[in-house]
């Protein structure tokens, strides 16, 4: 960051506008200018709306909270891509350095079955409350709970359970899958729990109870394709939805475990 | 409940360029009797229960699902009762405690390092700079250790040794390492513990979650609070509650400054709305300004990143001696000529010494003295370097990546600077509010039925909060304290009394509904945003890191300007059928326009200089906070006449039988 005002850009933005779930949406062209390179994609959207209201236009509705890459509520598909063109990156931490004077920007809201649209790019993603709903939890009370050290855990397991907790529940993931499943997202949850001794005890019937909920939420099948992985802005490993897959063929097997 | 108010005005402070009337309201606080140690266990023993077989026909209203208002939804869940649960974001996981990086204390003493109870008490009171309840300080120090065993029987993935034992690390100015933490995503993984705690509830039918769903306003029967009024932010549509009690766990009020740490949502409506229908608001004055967070870039910045506190555990603070030096970079600036100002200032502490103090030597060294560093934003650089060299030269890269790296992977991504290379850039920013509405020992507020947790509420920090303790609060609020004092006031309710037909909800919801027609009818010019941007920076300026009468009283005046000017011009444009996010943001703004006020009144009458409080005709001679003792060991409670009236000001003294009132030094 250098001193001194740095060089402002022009961009044409492409965006989706939908007034709710059951009006029809279609793409609007707005240009946005005097965007700098320090800001946020979602502080040039600001400028957008800024704009749009200074002109009698309704702003563009977009899902955002933290702007830190924590909450997982904005979203967002920049020029085809969950959360723009940086790996590893929320849309809300997508910095304008990223682009050049003179782009064009095509933004859509995530595109899923599980997903409906509410507003512009504002989507419903209850499902994913609804999968952890299903079983992504220790059945436990406040109260009364062991001493947080009488159990010690591997520094290593607690790293694995770490790795996928760190899921923000943004939906990248299925926005990403062609086959729009949850895969990773139940995955990263069931791995968290399974690598605990507290989540040990459930784990099968988790297992049962949040893919069977998955399917009913219309999410699809996994097919391998790992575009989630590449989508996902906390960079969860793949290896959880293959951890997943075995507790659920386990508890298959083993129906009365469940 | 009415306070009769005593009209002649505030005698007391004589030097005070605006009048409020004190109000003759006595606020009880309901401390227990007894030694301090045994004041929770007795009232627990002592408070009315209900019978199990009779929880279930009580409702109870949640407002809120971070760490206090989802652990509160689930544990009063598990114990019977009927719940509704109520958030402004798309889902319960989203709520603004997801953001706390660095850490939760519990008086655990795992380390061994004379750790204790009474310590964290003290440690508590003492940064608080006096100013908060024994009795409540007490009992979150003692809950401490139940919540970490709570967060593992969890499945919450906490930081561990080689062993298997939960690590610690020593955290915002405490001298012992009791600090637990996840990672640098500590909030979030506590959150995600409540909030699967609430996922079972609701797939056990036990509590109704309302998303995308905001309070507006309270509905009082009788002088009880017995519901809410909401408004679908998806449809529009304005829906009445009904309860037996209302719990507001809805968070802290930083975006009154515009920029801030806080989400972009966060807001002052449900506590201010209470204000309103006659909730004592709590010393709405006492924010606190974290030292360490990335500074301004430019006028279009929508909000501030905080880097953890922990990063002070490593990191050196300084700026250039010679203001000549502030535009060059880093490198260039040889040792002698660089000042470790806290190092300098507070050799005890250093580096570490609390927030407050921090921050203010920072504002000082930059806003007073003109050494800050990085880029000019409007006419002034603001920011210090934090300084990492030493500790990669003597500890290696490894041991500071495996510490720090998310944190300093952020830092990269927001300014494109490698902090490995150079000294990260700081400066302090609006991250949390101490303030809130005024509870007893019960959590309850003056209006019966209404309790107040977590951040919304003002009771446990005093003036000033310690690090990792806002996380601790809001559990032991939720997870431990509720459960039991809710019982005392329900057992005394008759369950179900008011239908939502009632002619008190009609009311509420006439206004409510006024309200928003009203602001869909003004068809202004201005935005909601630039409204708030405007009254941020009053704020920022005048009531912010040091404040004078001056300042206040001429913030007063500007504050009123722009409410009226934004009742007359204010864009909100679209209708109330459909998701509307200028219409939601406009109605936040119009409460910040009116609480911004109440917050200067509270800084301009309070005249000392205390924690987060710093007035600036109030100083030791050099430039230490002065407290004054004899005149406002108070807590500040604020009471709304009416909307052209001042509110009146009730008092609750604060008497420390078992610290001994002490200036703070961290020298
Ligand atoms: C960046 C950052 C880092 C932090 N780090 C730490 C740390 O390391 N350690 C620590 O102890 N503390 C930390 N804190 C402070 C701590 O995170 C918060 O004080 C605490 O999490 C607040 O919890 P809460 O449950 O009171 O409120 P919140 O988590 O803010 O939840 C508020 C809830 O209320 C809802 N709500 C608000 N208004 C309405 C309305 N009108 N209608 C309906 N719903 C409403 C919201 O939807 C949300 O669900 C940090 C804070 C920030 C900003
Ligand atoms: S706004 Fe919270 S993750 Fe982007």
């Amino acid at each position: 960051m250098a001193d001194g005002s740095p060089k402002t850009m022009t961009l044409t933005l492409h965006v989706w506008r939908q007034k709710n779930a059951r009006a029809a949406g279609a793409f609007q062209t707005y240009k946005a200018t005097g965007v700098s390179p320090d800001q946020s994609f979602l502080e040039m959207l600001d400028l957008v709306n800024e704009d749009l209201i200074g002109r009698g236009q309704e702003p563009i509705a977009f899902d955002h909270d933290c702007r830190e890459g924590i909450c997982g509520m904005c979203s967002l598909m920049i020029n085809g891509e969950p959360h723009g063109p940086e790996r590893g990156t929320t849309t809300c931490q997508l910095h304008m350095r990223h682009f050049h004077d003179g782009d064009e920007i095509v933004i859509e809201p995530w595109r899923a079955r599980a997903f409906p649209v509410v507003r512009d790019l504002v989507v419903d993603r209850g499902a994913f409350d609804r999968l952890i709903q299903a079983g992504g939890y220790v059945s436990v009370n406040a109260g009364g709970a062991p001493d947080a050290n009488s159990v010690p855990i591997p520094k290593k397991e607690a790293d694995l359970a770490m790795d996928a907790a760190a899921c923000i529940g943004c939906g990248a993931c299925v926005a990403a899958c062609p086959n729009a499943s949850a895969m990773l997202f139940v995955g990263a949850k069931m791995s968290q729990l399974r690598h605990l001794p507290q989540g040990k005890p459930e784990q099968t019937k988790r297992a049962l109870n949040m893919l069977n909920r998955a399917d009913k939420e219309g999410f699809g099948a996994c097919r391998n394709h790992f575009e989630c992985e590449a989508a996902c802005p906390k960079e969860i490993p793949r290896r959880v939805m293959a951890e997943a897959f075995r507790d659920y063929v386990t508890a298959a097997v083993n129906r009365d475990d469940g | 409940m009415t306070a009769s108010i005593t009209e002649s005005i505030a005698a007391k402070s004589k030097k005070s360029p605006v009048d409020y009337p004190l109000s003759d309201l006595k606020l009880d606080a309901k401390v227990p009797s007894g030694p301090l140690e045994q004041k929770w266990e007795k009232h627990k023993f002592d408070s009315k229960l209900v019978n199990p077989a009779n929880k279930r026909k009580y409702t109870v209203l949640v407002v809120g699902s971070g760490l206090a208002g989802a652990s509160a939804a689930s544990t009063l869940a598990e114990l019977g009762y009927n719940v509704h649960c109520f958030c402004f974001q798309d889902s319960p996981r989203r709520a603004h405690s997801i953001a706390a990086q660095g850490g939760i204390n519990a008086a655990k003493n795992y380390q061994n390092d004379g750790d204790s109870v009474f310590r964290l008490f003290y440690d508590t009171i003492k940064g608080g700079d006096f100013r908060a309840r024994e009795a409540n300080v007490y009992r979150l120090a003692l809950n401490s250790r139940n919540i970490i065993d709570q967060c593992v029987a969890q499945g919450v993935p906490f930081a561990r040794e080689y062993g298997g034992q939960l690590a610690n690390r020593s955290f915002g100015g405490a001298q012992v390492s009791r600090t637990f933490y996840a990672r640098g995503q500590t909030g979030q993984q506590l959150l995600l513990g409540a909030y699967s705690s609430l996922s079972r509830m609701i797939e056990a039918g036990r509590v109704k979650m309302h998303t995308r769903t905001e309070m507006l306003d309270l509905v009082l029967v009788d002088g009880h609070a017995k519901g809410i009024v909401t408004r679908n932010l998806t449809n529009g549509k304005v829906e009445r509650w009904a309860g037996d009690a209302v719990l507001l766990c809805t968070g802290g009020y930083g975006n009154v400054f515009y920029l801030s740490t806080n989400a972009q949502g966060c807001n002052v409506t449900a506590t201010y709305r209470a204000f309103k229908r006659g909730a004592a608001f709590g010393n709405p004055c006492y924010t606190q300004i974290h030292p360490t967070c990335i500074p301004v870039h430019g006028d279009d910045q929508s909000k501030l990143t905080l880097m953890s506190e922990s990063l002070r555990n490593d990191g050196r603070i300084w700026v250039p001696k010679k203001n000549e030096d502030c535009t060059k970079s880093p490198e260039q600036i040889p040792e002698q000529d660089r000042d470790y100002f806290l190092e300098r200032r507070y050799p005890a502490f250093g580096n570490l010494c609390p927030r407050d103090i921090a921050s203010r030597a920072a504002k000082v060294a930059c806003d007073d003295e003109g050494r800050g560093v990085g880029p000019e934003v409007n006419g002034r650089r603001l920011g210090v370097f934090l300084d990492f060299s030493k500790s990669i030269a003597e500890k290696g890269r490894a041991e500071i990546e495996g510490k720090y790296g998310n944190l300093f992977d952020m830092y990269a991504k927001i300014t494109a600077e490698d902090p490995y290379k150079t000294p990260m850039r700081i400066y302090p920013a609006v991250h949390y509010t101490m303030g809130g509405l005024w509870v007893d020992y019960n959590l309850m507020s003056n209006i019966p039925g209404l309790f107040v947790l977590g951040e919304a509420n003002f009771s446990d920090h005093g003036a000033n909060r310690l690090g990792a303790s806002a996380l601790m609060q809001g559990l032991s609020d939720g997870y431990f304290v509720i459960p039991s004092t809710i019982a005392g006031y329900l057992a005394g309710q008759k369950p179900a009394a008011a239908p939502t037909e009632h002619a008190a909800f009609k009311e509420v919801d006439g206004d409510v509904q006024q309200r928003i027609e009203r602001l869909l009818a003004i068809k202004g010019k201005r935005s909601p945003r630039s409204f708030h941007k405007a009254l941020g920076k009053i704020m920022w300026d005048e009531c912010g890191m040091a404040r004078s009468e001056q300042g206040l009283a001429g913030a007063i005046e500007q504050i009123k300007a722009l409410r009226a000017e934004f009742w007359e011009n204010v864009a909100v444009l679209g209708d109330n059928d459909n998701m509307n996010v200028s219409l939601e943001m406009a109605g936040r703004v119009a409460d910040f326009l009116e609480f911004g006020e109440l917050m200067c009144l509270d800084a301009l009458h309070r005249n000392e200089s205390c924690g987060g409080h710093f007035r600036a005709e109030f100083q030791t001679e050099d430039g230490e906070a002065l407290r004054n003792d004899d005149e406002f060991a108070y807590a500040a409670a604020w009471l709304h006449r009416g909307d052209d009236k001042t509110p009146a000001l009730a008092k609750e003294p604060l008497v420390f039988e078992n610290i001994k009132l002490a200036q703070r030094s961290y020298k």
